[in-house]
């Protein structure tokens, strides 16, 4: 076989791969889309699960699910942000910022059941608090705050270094023009990471098992105020959410027809990501036309 | 000049407040102060998390060698899961995780460099146009659908075509393939990218054809990088709980073949953790797992640094 055939087998080979690659993708969402949509519906959307069997509606799941991204957005993004600017502005090249820097990549790179196990140990085991919508944010900011921090430390370290001049030559301190110039030019690539873990955060359920709870009790939504038992707002009640109920019915559910509500929920779940991901590129364009000025 | 000495006179009074004022802080280095003592704070409540997460998981996970004294070789070696009548070997789970990661790693990477070479050299304008999104969209996939697929697709699959339960090792391997596929890909692009231009060019150039340029040329100064990519998937693959858990059978006995129900550390934890009560033998002895998984995580990390370093040094000679 001469150099000539042998490139035209690999090319052809290779080009097999990229569609069995592409086929893989559009098999698994034609699958679940096929397979779950028909059983979606607003009934579906907004009924309750029966305790028991893990069959009925998913709405109070819903809630949960965005409920507790909020609360983790709410507290991680504040925490990442300020780690990033300080790794993007303050750290200097020395052993300790390189040791600050592994510390991050090590909990990136932990398996997130153990940042769940880890939630669990702390809140439910040690401070009692029981599973909790609170239990389980925060183990999820565990869990996004690694990837956060060096979203918005590459976007802040993106950012041209004459600006900083700039700022500091009109005698602005070096935190007003992080927050005043940098911040804002910056902004498209940050709000693009914060929506694209948002994704990542909606769709994970090992860390949340043990933390978030495994039971969605039905709560009042007519009960708006977060310290009231059975409102859907309070913090301490235990909330499964989407994630984690597809994870119940396949695993523990009795529900005769579970085949076909997982199948529902994960369409529900996929969509859910997929508008992340779809709005996470069009705001950060956006974003950046605003902010740029450019077309 | 009367005048001027007259007003200086008249600030010689408030002297005191003058000097204050120069060498007391300005506004702008209070603000300062601020900012430096709020994102100080912020990594500290990382490095604080990291910390605890690392100092509670490793004494927890000690405790089984240190309060019940099992010996820690019998604990890696020892075959027989039973922890409520005292008997912890956790080889089989070691053994099944070993197992599925490394499967995995090796059906996904002949799959992920091919793409990655369609991508970087073949075509890179339909490799960003279309296979940019399609890694995208299969990393955003969450692990519980990927497990709900393995279950309703991929077990009755197996149990087709090589009968048994279809629950095991194959049927997780199978699974992991997908999910590791996007990350081993996205890197090995990055690697294949960072391949300097005129390497190629001087193979090209030398009348090389396409193929023997990618594979002579391109993919040996990659390697590095392209470990990288696998090694990156493995931790993946070596973490990942809820899928694989839905699809092995999670039976804790030494896997025999590749179609029978096995279990990994992640997918004992997962159905084990609730059952057991704090403190107890049996609970102990699933932070062992814990810790394991946790040990193996910084190996990985560390792997990586080695062969970060080891590539550097290979591009500087």
């Amino acid at each position: 076989m001469n150099a000539k055939r042998k490139d035209f087998v690999a090319t052809v080979m290779i080009n097999l791969i990229v569609a069995a690659v592409v086929g893989i993708l559009v098999f698994l969402l034609t699958y679940i889309l096929v397979a779950g949509l028909p059983h979606v519906s607003w009934t579906f959307l907004t009924g309750t699960t029966d305790a028991f069997s893990g069959a009925g509606g998913i709405g109070v799941q819903l809630f949960n699910s965005f409920y507790l991204l909020v609360l983790t957005m709410l507290i991680s993004i504040p925490i990442s942000l300020g780690a990033g600017i300080y790794l993007a502005e303050y750290a200097k090249d020395n052993w300790r910022t390189s040791l600050i820097r592994s510390a991050i990549e090590v909990l990136s790179s932990l398996p997130s059941v153990v940042v769940g196990l880890f939630g669990f140990l702390l809140f439910v085991v040690k401070f009692k608090i029981g599973f909790s919508v609170i239990s389980g944010a925060i183990a999820l900011t565990f869990f996004n705050l690694p990837l956060l921090t060096r979203n918005i430390e590459e976007s802040l370290s993106a950012v041209s270094s004459s600006q900083r001049e700039a700022g500091l030559s009109l005698g602005l301190s070096k935190w007003k023009t992080e927050i005043g110039i940098i911040l804002p030019v910056a902004l498209p690539g940050i709000v693009t990471g914060v929506v694209l873990s948002a994704g990542r955060v909606f769709g994970e359920a090992a860390a949340l098992i043990y933390t978030a709870g495994q039971s969605a009790p039905v709560t009042n939504f007519g009960d708006w105020n977060p310290m009231n038992a059975d409102s859907p707002l309070n913090p301490f009640r235990p909330a499964e959410t989407l994630a984690v109920h597809i994870w119940k019915i396949n695993t523990e559910g009795l529900a005769t027809n579970a085949a076909a509500l997982s199948a529902a929920a994960s369409a529900v779940l996929i969509i859910a990501v997929l508008l992340f991901n779809l709005s996470a590129r069009l705001l950060g364009n956006y974003l950046y036309r605003r902010v740029t000025a450019s077309k | 000049m009367e005048q001027t000495n007259f007003q200086l006179k008249k600030q010689d009074v408030q002297s005191n407040e003058w000097s204050a004022r120069l060498h007391h802080a300005t506004r702008a280095t209070r603000e300062d102060w601020l900012g430096r003592g709020i994102s100080y704070l912020c990594i500290g409540v990382i490095i604080l998390v990291v910390a605890s997460m690392l100092w509670f998981i490793t004494s927890k996970g000690l405790a089984t060698f240190t309060q019940n004294h099992v010996n820690v070789w019998q604990f890696l070696t020892g075959t027989n899961w039973s922890p409520d009548t005292g008997h912890i070997g956790a080889a089989p789970m070691i053994v099944g995780s070993f197992a599925v990661t490394f499967a995995a790693a090796i059906v996904a990477t002949p799959f992920a460099v091919g793409t990655a070479i369609f991508m970087t050299e073949i075509s890179p304008n339909k490799g960003r146009k279309l296979l940019q999104p399609v890694i995208e969209l299969l990393v955003g996939i969450p692990s519980v659908v990927y497990g709900f697929i393995g279950l309703a697709v991929v077990v009755p699959f197996m149990r087709h075509l090589v009968g048994g339960s279809g629950f095991g090792i194959i049927s997780a391997t199978f699974v992991l393939f997908v999910m590791v596929l996007p990350t081993i890909t996205s890197m090995t692009v990055d690697s294949l990218r960072a391949v300097p231009r005129h390497y190629k060019e001087a193979s090209l150039a030398l009348g090389a054809t396409r193929w023997q340029t990618v594979s002579r040329v391109i993919l040996r100064s990659a390697t590095p990088g392209i470990l990288t990519a696998i090694i990156f998937g493995m931790a993946r693959a070596f973490g990942e709980a809820l899928a694989v858990q839905m699809v092995i059978g999670n039976a804790a006995v030494m896997p025999k073949n590749l179609i029978s129900a096995a279990s990994t550390l992640t997918s004992q934890l997962t159905s084990g953790i609730g059952d057991t009560i704090d403190g107890t033998l049996p609970n102990n002895a699933l932070w062992s797992l814990a810790l394991i998984l946790l040990l193996m995580s910084l190996f990985f990390n560390a792997l990586v640094r080695v062969i970060a370093k080891r590539g550097q040094l290979k591009h500087e000679r």
